[in-house]
């Protein structure tokens, strides 16, 4: 029989049997998502695979406990369930990925040349207009003059680079919100920055592509 | 030099779709559970929560996720 989500919340709450019967239950349905939620990063025939499931399984059970009374019922209790199951799930299949990149080899290119500066440090191009090089240019200065160090570092991680924000942000020892609120103010610092500028981000794609 | 070039094109496209107010990945976490199960109802998610659509197309992080919970949402033996 399917619990509601009242039941789920009041059997995980209590003691006993039917705390046990509902955790049992929960640990059956979080087990059974993870080959789908996983299955762009790991196949259940991986050898790695059961091993990280038993640990996700169990950091969720967890964390659900821990964080039974912030469910609303705005979602079905199971589903809750799984979204926290995916955050942890991810976070670490991410670590793992990513683990053997630095930021550096973002920030600083084995030729020396550091972050943007690679934008505007290109040899003269015959496909490039004086004027599409001259843009280039402008939009280096606005990044260089206007935003810090770290968002300019996150803007090119992540921005650029396709790095997750998460590892992002545990390389600078921040939290993963706290980074995308930084990137957040890099793009709008930036948007703001080229409109006083009189560069339209709009209009220079449109061009470069057509170019 | 084509490198360059893709660099600038991914910054830019940021630059578009930037806004002056945008959902950050913790506020888009607390609702992506009703936002996928919307999703997988087959309402019209970007119209009921258009923010959050917005900050899935910015996160790569959050859209892994949101990706991932429907799977499991649409899973038949789930």
């Amino acid at each position: 029989m399917e619990r509601t989500n009242e039941q789920w919340v009041s059997d995980l709450r209590s003691s006993g049997s039917a705390q046990d019967q509902a955790l049992g239950d929960l640990r059956d349905k979080i087990r059974k998502g993870l080959p789908y939620s996983l299955s762009k990063w790991l196949t259940p025939s991986d050898p790695n695979f059961d091993v990280l499931a038993d640990e996700i399984v169990q950091e969720t059970l967890l964390r659900v406990l821990d964080h039974l009374l912030s469910f609303e019922g705005r979602s079905k209790f199971t589903t809750w369930a799984h979204k926290i199951a995916v955050r942890i799930a991810l976070t670490e299949l991410r670590r793992k990925r990513w683990e053997d990149v630095s930021l550096d080899e973002w920030v600083q290119g084995d030729d020396g040349v550091s972050g943007f500066d690679r934008i505007a440090a290109m040899t003269p191009n015959p496909d490039l207009s004086a004027e599409q090089v001259d843009i280039m240019e402008r939009i280096q200065q606005v990044i260089h003059d206007d935003l810090s160090e770290k968002q300019r570092t996150a803007l090119l991680a992540i921005g650029v680079h396709g790095m997750p924000v998460e590892e992002v942000a545990r390389r600078m020892n921040m939290k993963r919100n706290a980074l995308y609120k930084l990137l957040h103010d890099a793009r709008l610092r930036l948007k703001k920055s080229m409109a006083a500028d009189g560069l339209n981000p709009e209009e220079i794609l449109a061009a470069f592509e057509q170019g | 030099m084509k490198d360059n070039g893709r660099m600038l094109k991914k910054l830019l496209e940021m630059v578009v779709k930037t806004y002056e107010q945008e959902m950050d990945c913790a506020e888009v976490f607390e609702v992506l559970d009703i936002y996928a199960e919307a999703m997988v109802r087959g309402e019209d998610v970007s119209a009921m929560l258009p923010k959050v659509k917005h900050h899935l197309e910015m996160c790569r992080d959050c859209f892994e996720e949101y990706e991932a919970l429907v799977r499991i949402l649409e899973s038949p033996d789930l």
